[in-house]
C-alpha cells in the first residue's frame, strides 16, 4: 500500500513515544530508588504495610468487628480493590477515595471515631489495602454518577493556577522526563500513593503530595480529602488506566 | 518537589501597585520606575532558591550550581542574543509573547487564579529585583 506523501512524512516525524503516552512513576525513578521500591526486604514503606495488617486484625471495641471480622483475609478480599478508587458511594452520592472509604467503615460499621486523614493508622491501613493490588492495572469508572467529578478533575488539571500561573499538565504532560532542579518530572500519576518519600522520611498520602505541587506554584493548598483533590485524584487515576498500582512506592 | 520558590512570608501585606511600563514590539525599553539594576545582586537573585530560583527551570554554565533545570533555554550568552528591553519583557510578562508559555510572569498580578492567600495581589519579584536580574542577564555575553 502506498501512503499519501504527507502522511508518510508525518509518520517519519512522530517519535516512537508520543506526548500523550502516560508512563508509570517507577519509569522516572533513579535506579537506586527503583531497586528499593522493588525489594520488599529493604523497602521502608513495608513497615506501614505491616502496621496496617495489625490494625486490620485489631478489634476496635468489645462488641465491634475488626476489619478482618467482616472482610476476612485481605490478600483475597482486598485484591484489586484499590485499582477501582476513587469511586462514587451509591448511598451518599459522594466521591470517595480509599482513605475515605476506610473512614466510612470505621465510623458506620465499627462505630468508632474517624482515624483522621494522615493519621498513622489511616496511612497504614491504606498502604496495606493498596499493597494487595500492587502491580494490578488501574480501572476506575468515570461514567454515570462519576462523570461530573471526573470533568471537574480534568478541568482542574489543565487550568493554570497560583502566582507562578502553571497548570499540572504543563509539567506532567508537556515536560515529563525533564529535570526541574534535582527532580525528574514524571507523568504525575497517583498510583504510587500512599508512598514513602525520602523528603518526608515517612509514608504520606496522595493529597499530601498534591499539596506540595500546589505550594510549588504558590497556589491555594486544599484540605486533605477536599472535593477539589478528590476530583483531581479521579482524573489522575483514569489517566493512569491500565498502569500498574505501585503503592506503596518509594519517592524522593 | 521543592517549592519553585519557597514561601517568604508576606502575610498581611498591603495592596501592591505595579510601576507602569511601555511595551514596544517585544521589549520594555525603559527600566521599571527608572530604577538602576545591580548585576551582582541579580546574580544572587537568579540563584537563590527562595527568591528568583530561575535555575529550577534554566541552566547556566556554573559548576557550583549542582542541580539545574532543563525546562527553559540555557541562559549563557543571553545578553548577546537579547537586548535589555527584550530581557525585561521576558521576565516581567512572557505571557504577552506566548500565551502557552511555561515561563512565569514575574511582574504581574492580574489574571491569576487560585493564588495562595499570602501571595495574592503581589508580583513574584519587585521592580528593583527585576532590574537587578535584567542588569545581570544583559552582562552575560560570553
Ligand atoms: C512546575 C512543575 C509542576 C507543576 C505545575 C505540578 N507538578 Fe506535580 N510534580 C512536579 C515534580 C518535579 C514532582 C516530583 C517528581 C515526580 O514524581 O514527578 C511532582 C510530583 C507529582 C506527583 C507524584 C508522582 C509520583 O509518582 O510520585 C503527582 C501525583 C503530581 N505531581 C500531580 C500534580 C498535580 C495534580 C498538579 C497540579 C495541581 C501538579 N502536579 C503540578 C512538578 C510539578
Ligand atoms: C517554570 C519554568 C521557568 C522558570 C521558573 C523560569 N523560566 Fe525563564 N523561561 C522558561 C521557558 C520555558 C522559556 C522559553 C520561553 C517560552 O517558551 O515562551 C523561558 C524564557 C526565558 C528567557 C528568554 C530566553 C531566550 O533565549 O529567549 C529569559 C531571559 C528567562 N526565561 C529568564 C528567567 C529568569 C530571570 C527567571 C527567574 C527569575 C526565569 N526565567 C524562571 C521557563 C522558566
Amino acid at each position: 500500500m502506498r501512503l499519501p506523501a504527507s502522511l508518510a512524512a508525518l509518520l517519519l516525524i512522530l517519535p516512537a513515544a508520543t506526548a500523550a503516552e502516560i508512563r508509570p512513576g517507577r519509569d522516572f525513578l533513579s535506579p537506586e530508588l527503583r531497586a528499593l521500591q522493588e525489594d520488599e526486604a529493604r523497602h521502608p514503606g513495608m513497615l506501614w504495610v505491616e502496621q496496617g495488617e495489625e490494625v486490620w486484625r485489631r478489634t476496635p471495641a468489645l462488641d465491634k468487628p475488626s476489619c478482618a471480622g467482616c472482610h476476612g483475609d485481605a490478600a483475597g478480599t482486598m485484591r484489586g480493590v484499590a485499582t477501582r478508587y476513587p469511586m462514587v458511594d451509591r448511598a451518599s452520592g459522594r466521591l470517595l477515595n480509599l482513605e475515605l472509604r476506610i473512614e466510612q467503615c470505621r465510623m458506620e460499621r465499627q462505630g468508632q471515631p474517624a482515624f483522621g486523614y494522615e493519621s498513622p493508622e489511616l496511612l497504614a491501613l491504606t498502604a496495606y489495602i493498596a499493597y494487595q493490588s500492587r502491580s494490578l492495572p488501574m480501572t476506575v469508572r468515570i461514567d454515570g454518577a462519576a462523570a461530573p467529578f471526573f470533568d471537574a478533575g480534568r478541568a482542574f488539571f489543565h487550568e493554570r493556577q497560583g502566582q507562578l500561573n502553571l497548570a499540572c499538565s504543563q509539567c506532567h504532560d508537556d515536560n515529563a522526563g525533564r529535570r526541574l532542579r534535582g527532580d525528574v518530572i514524571s507523568n504525575g500519576v497517583g498510583t504510587g500513593f500512599p508512598a514513602y518519600r525520602l523528603e518526608w522520611n515517612a509514608v504520606g498520602s496522595l493529597h499530601r503530595r498534591l499539596r506540595a505541587c500546589s505550594l510549588g506554584v504558590r497556589a491555594v493548598q486544599f484540605d486533605y480529602g477536599s472535593p477539589d483533590y478528590l476530583n483531581l485524584e479521579l482524573y489522575l487515576a483514569w489517566r493512569a488506566r491500565g498502569l500498574p498500582m505501585e503503592a506503596p512506592a518509594v519517592r524522593r | 518537589m521543592a517549592a519553585l520558590i519557597l514561601a517568604t512570608s508576606l502575610e498581611g501585606g498591603h495592596a501592591f501597585s505595579l510601576e507602569p511600563y511601555r511595551v514596544v514590539a517585544d521589549a520594555i525599553p525603559e527600566p521599571l520606575g527608572g530604577r538602576v539594576g545591580d548585576p551582582r545582586r541579580g546574580a544572587r537573585i537568579l540563584r537563590d532558591r527562595e527568591v528568583g530560583n530561575c535555575l529550577i527551570c534554566h541552566s547556566l554554565d556554573d559548576p557550583s550550581e549542582r542541580f539545574q533545570g532543563e525546562l527553559g533555554p540555557a541562559l549563557d550568552g543571553i545578553g548577546a542574543r537579547l537586548s535589555e528591553g527584550q530581557i525585561r519583557l521576558r521576565i516581567v510578562d512572557s505571557l504577552r509573547l506566548n500565551e502557552a508559555t511555561l515561563m512565569p510572569s514575574y511582574y504581574r498580578v492580574e489574571g491569576l487564579r487560585r493564588v495562595a492567600p499570602q501571595y495574592r495581589g503581589k508580583p513574584i519579584l519587585d521592580a528593583q529585583q527585576v532590574e537587578d536580574l535584567v542588569a545581570y542577564l544583559a552582562s552575560l555575553r560570553g
